[in-house]
């Protein structure tokens, strides 16, 4: 069914919103793949709360799903939507802030009774009032009658049919955005045909339904057609950061030629990377649930100490308590990468939600002089590439890696142009193959990038003791000489500052002498991207850097900061770059703009600020 | 049987030995250097395939003294570190080494947990009743109401008993020993290395300095010994005693020592030692007999074949996984699932 009078746009942001168990996420990821697989760009962004199943019908307990999609590059899943599918009062409530002026609002009437609304917190009966939308194009289908009386003669259970209602949602939007109702069935038939046959042709159901409703009601007053991306010509997938991350370990343990390992424990928002690597243990990956975070990182380092690549996987309170253990890594030189998917702290914080908060734990959570290699990845897709360097520096460099993501791009998703292994470096650990023709081993003896040899239990004649005492610079025995210990001190910092020439220089996007020059790290790139792209079209006077790179910085750090007018250096934290770049250039004046809402910075607010710093 | 013919000097490092005289770790030194020679010859173990692995404490220093690989790890982590070392390489023979603070304090985790796994670890618990190290805290198996630095009115809190752990937990091997005994400890090992899963052996061991004598009233003199512990065999009679005159009965689901020929008690009612048994209640009473009430069990209290071994089955799943596979390289995996062109 082609849908003729559709208004061509740019792009769309759409967000699903329901109670936690009313399979939002399946919705937005089953709508987000049907324009990805036809060419448009997307980019997502899954906003849940922490718990499984908080109490139906409350604000607390909304799950929601928002996807951008666009002609061209997305580089992020919009700050407010075009179209708002509410499967009750209280999904209503929860996102009305996030409504572009003229948007689509779809609500189930079946869910505005007076229980409801009351749960959902209003104060009176009429929500669409008290929120004001009546500007709005407000649409209320009695969804759950309606999937009801689509599946009446499919002789189901009510609760299997009530299920239901997402995908006859789901058929509306399709109808809207004038998107094939394929792959979302097809999605379905591959899922539940061979368990249940019944409940897959159900769901199918529900989105002809859907679908078809919309199509013969008059109440949609505009249908979209986003037109497919002219994005670089090649073969794309979806993917989201966890897995992006997952997949970059295990490409770099092919091509070191080494298994991978990875000892980890369960916890939001880093659960899936382990989730991930559980899956592939057809390609030689060993996964150790531990028994706790510490055991998680402990198991790794054995594993990196027998010689497999290791990588261990947690968000901020993870970390905090794998920091001694991260220590002995430091202390044995042994190569490791540690994935930190930050989160909303201190503490417990805001399991779910996104924050950059934990760079200062990554450069300096350690007691004693104990540098690590930090990096971030800034997208869902180059997870990918930035665990696969982090692996590549730990293994050449025998040092760990703290590889910092975010909930945000962990749990976003966006196309991706499939990379060939065989373009990406070669990985060549200093692993040690036999013993010295005469004497012995020397642990401690280094290359010339500064790494010691890996030389693994097992092969004979390179028998060696390691720990966390201090080492003898050569022969790797306890030493307690003052003058070994500041030697090996210098050279521990050394060895990480070397990788400073293993690492690209940076580029800013725009003008070198650009006025105002925004800085930022991470999982917020593809905010300030758009932000910074939008007012250089508008011919301001603006740039952008954006570091992946935090320790080492790369060399032409400080050339790319000067020559501006103004630096503001933006964050989801209260200022941790800011404090570490001034620190590093204290001749250079930094300003800073900061936000730990748990959410990422909108695109809006972004520009607001830049146009009140030119 | 491979005959590598190593002797205990190919198991000694060049470190100098830096444990207190008349500390107990000193024999267990002697005996794990004995053991190793007659475990590389017994399991095809050649020399660079032993792996030690050790936390904080004097215990843990232990690695340093043995030519092998070797690592001293962080305190109360030597059970995960080593869980490590064996799953990405199950060939290696690992051994443990650790403290009664290190193991049952801030590693009790890793410590339970290992024993659950049933991984294929041997490890040696150095059992002094005191932190020794840090020179003279009470330790979770000090005594009750013992005067330490820590505890100068006295320990409020009851010991945990480490083979009562063990075998709580389902351990599939557990041996006790004491420093003494250097050829029973031997013994012990060489039956830990053989057990495939996880093998505890205590080594009770004197802290000459903080905690002097703390096993001497059944284990300080061979006379002592004889008459206050019980050397467990597997198959042999429960006997103990000069002349093997006593024996240990089960009397009202009760362990009760007599001696044979008295009060009615003959040969026939001593009982056989199973160790192989798998049920725990057996084992788990005679790793709890204290002195006075009992004598004290040493030997090898439980070795139970279990075929759930978890580097064993970790390394299954990835060979079925591999051969069975539709994935076979990275390039295979980036390309799996729903793709699409744009040309």
């Amino acid at each position: 069914m082609e849908n003729f009078n559709a208004k061509e746009v740019k792009d769309v942001v759409i967000r699903f919103s329901g109670d936690s168990g009313d399979g939002m996420q399946l919705t937005g990821t089953l709508f987000s793949n049907t324009s990805a697989l036809i060419g448009n760009g997307i980019s997502t962004f899954p906003d849940y709360p922490a718990e499984i199943r908080a109490p139906q019908g409350t604000v607390a307990g909304v799950s929601g799903f928002q996807v951008h999609i666009g002609s061209g590059n997305v580089t992020n899943p919009g700050d407010y939507c075009d179209a708002l599918i509410a499967m009750n009062p209280a999904a209503l409530k929860a996102n009305r802030k996030w409504l572009k002026p003229d948007a689509t609002v779809i609500i189930d009437g079946d869910t505005l009774t007076e229980d409801n609304v009351k749960k959902a917190g209003f104060e009176t009966l009429d929500p669409i009032a008290e929120l004001g939308l009546e500007g709005y194009n407000v649409v209320i289908p009695d969804i759950t009658t309606m999937t009801k009386a689509a599946l009446a003669d499919m002789g189901l259970d009510n609760k299997t049919v009530v299920k239901c209602k997402n995908m006859f949602a789901l058929g509306i939007c399709f109808y809207i955005f004038n998107q094939s109702e394929d792959y979302a069935k097809r999605y379905i038939d591959s899922k539940f045909a061979k368990k249940n046959p019944a409940v897959a042709e159900a769901n199918k159901l529900a989105i002809d339904a859907g679908y078809n409703y919309a199509a013969n009601t008059h109440q949609f007053a505009n249908t979209y057609k986003v037109a497919a991306a002219p994005l670089q010509k090649g073969k794309y997938r979806s993917i989201n950061g966890n897995v992006a991350t997952a997949w970059g370990f295990i490409a770099a343990a092919e091509k070191a030629g080494l298994p991978l390992f990875c000892g980890s424990y369960p916890i939001t928002p880093a659960t899936v990377i382990l989730e991930e690597l559980a899956k592939h243990k057809e390609l030689g990956v060993k996964t150790v649930q531990a028994e706790d975070e510490i055991a998680g990182i402990c198991t790794s380092i054995g594993a990196a100490f027998a010689g497999n690549f290791a990588v261990t996987t947690t968000s901020g309170p993870g970390l905090s308590l794998k920091s001694e253990a991260l220590g002995l890594a430091v202390m044995a030189e042994l190569p490791l990468v540690v994935v930190d998917v930050q989160r909303g702290g201190p503490s417990t914080g805001l399991p779910t939600k996104t924050e950059q908060s934990d760079l200062m734990q990554a450069l300096y959570g350690r007691n004693g002089e104990c540098p690590v290699v930090v990096i971030a990845a800034s997208s869902p897709s180059d997870c990918f590439h930035y665990a696969y360097m982090a692996s590549k520096i730990a293994m050449e460099h025998m040092t760990p890696v703290v590889l910092l993501t975010d909930g945000f791009i962990a749990n976003g998703s966006e196309p991706w142009r499939i990379p060939t292994m065989a373009d990406y470096p070669s990985i060549c650990p200093p692993i040690v193959e036999e013993a010295p023709a005469e004497g012995e081993f020397m642990p401690y003896a280094r290359g010339e990038n500064l790494a010691r040899g890996w030389a693994f239990p097992g092969k004979e004649g390179l028998e060696h003791r390691i720990g966390g005492l201090e080492k003898d610079h050569i022969k790797g025995s306890i030493s307690y000489d003052p003058a070994n210990h500041q030697e090996m001190t210098k050279t521990r910092a050394a060895k990480v500052a070397k990788v400073v020439e293993v690492i690209p220089d940076l580029e800013v996007m725009g003008a070198a002498d650009a006025d105002v020059l925004v800085v930022g790290w991470g999982g917020t790139k593809g905010h300030l991207q758009s932000a910074v792209s939008d007012m250089q079209a508008e011919g301001k006077s603006i740039a952008h850097l954006h570091l992946n790179y935090l320790n080492p910085l790369p060399h032409n750090t400080e050339d790319m900061l000067k020559g501006h007018k103004r630096i503001v250096i933006c964050e989801l934290n209260e200022g941790q770059l800011a404090s570490y770049l001034r620190q590093n250039f204290q001749d250079i004046r930094f300003e800073q703009y900061n936000k730990v809402e748990g959410q990422p910075f909108t695109v809006v607010e972004l520009k607001e600020k830049f146009n009140s710093l030119l | 049987m491979a005959e590598y013919k190593y002797t205990p000097a190919d198991f000694k490092s060049d470190q100098i030995v830096k444990w207190c005289p008349g500390c107990g770790d000193h024999a267990i030194l002697n005996a794990v250097q004995r053991a190793m020679p007659e475990v590389a010859d017994a399991l095809d173990i050649p020399h660079n395939k032993f792996t030690f692995v050790s936390g904080i404490g004097c215990s843990s220093r232990f690695i340093y003294y043995m030519k092998t690989f070797g690592f001293h790890t962080i305190h109360g982590r030597a059970a995960a570190i080593a869980t490590g070392i064996k799953v990405a390489n199950p060939d290696l023979s690992v051994w443990v080494c650790t403290g009664d603070g290190d193991s049952l304090a801030i590693g009790g985790n890793h410590f339970i947990h290992a024993i659950r796994r049933n991984i294929d670890l041997n490890m040696i618990l150095f059992n002094n009743e005191i932190y020794g190290l840090t020179k003279g805290q009470y330790s979770p198996t000090t005594k009750l109401g013992k005067i330490t630095k820590t505890s100068p009115a006295g320990t409020v809190e009851k010991p945990f008993n480490p083979g009562e752990l063990v075998i709580g937990a389902k351990g599939t091997f557990f041996a006790r020993t004491i420093d003494a005994e250097v050829m029973l400890t031997k013994d012990c090992l060489v039956a830990a290395a053989k057990h495939k899963g996880m093998a505890v052996v205590e080594a009770l061991v004197n802290c000459v300095i903080f905690n002097d004598k703390t096993h001497a009233a059944f284990a300080g003199d061979k006379a002592t010994r004889t008459k206050n512990t019980i050397t467990l065999r597997h198959g042999e009679k429960m006997l103990f005693g000069e002349g093997n005159a006593k024996g240990l009965v089960l009397e009202n689901m009760q362990l009760k020592a007599v001696t044979v020929g008295e009060d009615g008690y003959t040969i026939d009612d001593i009982l056989t030692h199973d160790a192989h048994c798998v049920d725990t209640t057996l084992h788990s009473m005679l790793a709890a007999m204290k002195h006075p009430d009992l004598p004290v069990a040493i030997g090898v209290i439980r070795d139970v074949k279990d075929e759930q071994v978890y580097d064993v089955k970790v390394a299954e799943q990835v060979e079925q996984l591999k051969a069975s596979a539709k994935l076979h390289s990275v390039d295979d995996l980036l390309n799996s699932g729903e793709t699409w062109m744009i040309e």
